[in-house]
């Protein structure tokens, strides 16, 4: 068995969905031009711009992931699926990659829109950039499969968008440097995922290379690994 | 003749339930079934009938092992319901078509083909089974809710099951197709394989081999069609039912 057959599945659908593409591909480049617009003229582009490249991928993979799953638990397609040889993990798997790959679309027309269209220039590593971009859209996957499992209904689905990111968008430093925080909001702060992604972001934008960030890459990839199994345990085999 | 594994010892039910209890709902959820005793026999095509709330959808979803909250003995074809080594064996049709809508009937066929690892000429005879292969091309969202609930079928028959249970699969469907559908369930029969169907229209209980009539969870009664005519001195079924319930009442 492999997780593959529900990738392609999952990528299918997508793909027949033009709409949904067109949102996915096309809506965070009119918000960061409206950015670059607002502040022509200034580096506010350069120097935040990273960080915003990989703030869209994970608030929108997380919200397409947490419903596309929440519909196929809805619908019974899951329970058929659940008393057939599949194995848990390779659904959760297959949806992963599928959305990290869609993600990785995103980050990527995003960065070329950034850089080509609005003259995004980053001090450090831009290829770091895209490559934190994509583990971004692969941690909002990997967590909304974890969320989709507490959801009962496609509107607390929804919720949990504010719920778990909401926090981590206010604590991740990007309000405030993380050594400035309360001692106990600096805790919590660390122990959530979003905070690495933006903090080798902020890293790259001011100068580093991709070796410099590599601690905070780390980091996201074990959350990411963390929320997949999270998510194939809460997905049950024999349901109420 | 089961065609994943050898045939259990000859005369082994498919399904065979000992003081079943099913409870819906979670912990503190409604107990829908207890103390139900049943067989369903192999190679046959097995009527489950009652109204609707009687509990048969419970029963399907513990026999094809994704209901939890289960206790007693349920043995699906000589194994205990939810062994790993019954997925391969049975097929199932949930009672609201489960099917991907955004894509097309190939394509959700071709998905589960995979997943079986059963290959392109399996997609195309089931189609021809059920009827769809001059659909195929068409995305799901865009077909009734006939040629939807013949897809859900069409996946539960790719992988040539040992078992096939059957939510309701023949509800909505034209009497002609119906027709079909019910000499496609016999030939399969034939073929060796057990099916167990369920129905809340009583007028399909003479297309099976067997009935079970389950109601408020309990087994009103079990037999050959014929048989529970004779029994109640009724002409349908659907006054057999009633016959029955009234002896039950009394
Ligand atoms: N998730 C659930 N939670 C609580 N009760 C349920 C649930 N699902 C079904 N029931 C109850 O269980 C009983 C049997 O339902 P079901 O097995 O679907 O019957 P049938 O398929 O014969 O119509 C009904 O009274 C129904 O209300
Ligand atoms: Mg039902």
């Amino acid at each position: 068995m492999s997780p593959l057959p529900t990738t392609g599945r999952v990528l299918r659908k997508v793909g027949h969905d033009h709409r949904t593409l067109a949102i996915l591909l096309v809506l965070p480049c009119v918000v960061l031009g409206l950015v670059g617009w607002m502040f022509s003229g200034t580096d506010v582009v350069d120097r935040f711009g990273p960080v915003l490249l990989g703030l869209f991928p994970v608030i929108v993979m997380f919200l397409v992931t947490s419903v596309a799953t929440l519909r196929e638990r809805q619908s019974g397609t899951l329970e058929r699926l659940m008393a057939g040889p599949v194995r848990r993990g390779d659904v959760v798997v297959g949806y992963a990659i599928a959305f990290a790959l869609v993600g990785a679309g995103q980050a990527l027309v995003l960065t070329a829109f950034t850089v080509l269209v609005l003259g995004m220039d980053v001090a450090g590593d831009l290829g770091g950039v895209v490559l934190v971009a994509v583990l971004d859209a692969v941690l909002g996957t990997a967590l909304g499969l974890a969320a989709s499992a507490v959801a009962r209904t496609e509107f607390q689905a929804v919720q949990m968008m504010p719920l778990v990111l909401f926090p981590q968008l206010v604590l991740a430093g990007l309000f405030l440097p993380r050594d400035q925080m309360p001692a106990v909001l600096e805790a919590v702060s660390r122990a959530m995922p979003l905070t690495y992604g933006t903090q080798a972001l902020q890293e790259l934008a001011a100068g580093a290379s991709l070796g410099d960030v590599r601690g905070a890459a780390g980091a996201v990839l074990a959350f990411i690994a963390g929320a997949l199994v999270l998510g194939t345990l809460s997905l049950r085999r024999r349901t109420p | 003749m089961g065609r994943h594994a050898p045939v259990a010892a000859p005369g082994t039910p498919a399904v065979r339930a000992r003081g079943l209890r099913i409870v819906r709902g979670g912990r503190r959820g409604v107990v829908v079934v207890d103390g139900l005793d049943l067989d369903v026999p192999a190679a046959r095509v097995v009527g489950l009938l009652g109204p609707s709330g009687g509990g048969k959808t419970s029963l399907l979803r513990a026999v094809v092992g994704v209901q939890s909250d289960v206790t007693g003995t349920l043995d699906v074809l000589g194994l205990p319901a939810g062994d790993p080594r019954l997925r391969r064996r049975i097929g199932y049709v949930t009672q609201a078509p489960s099917v991907y809508a955004d894509l097309t009937v190939r394509e959700n066929l071709r998905y589960v083909a995979e997943v079986l690892r059963v290959g392109e000429d399996r997609v195309t005879a089931v189609l021809r089974d059920v009827d769809l292969r001059h659909l195929s091309g068409r995305t799901v969202a865009a077909l009734s809710g006939g040629e939807r609930a013949r897809t859900s079928l069409a996946i539960a028959l790719l992988g040539e099951p040992d078992l096939l249970v059957l939510d309701e699969p023949t509800v909505g469907l034209d009497p002609v197709l119906r027709r079909d559908l019910w000499a496609l369930f016999h030939d399969l029969a034939a073929g060796g394989a057990s099916l167990l169907v369920s129905s809340h229209v009583m007028d399909e209980a003479e297309r099976c081999d067997r009935l079970l009539l389950l109601r408020q969870g309990r087994l009103l009664a079990e037999g050959a069609p014929g048989d529970l005519l004779e029994r109640t001195r009724t002409t349908t079924a659907e006054a057999a039912f009633l016959a029955l319930v009234e002896d039950g009442a009394s």
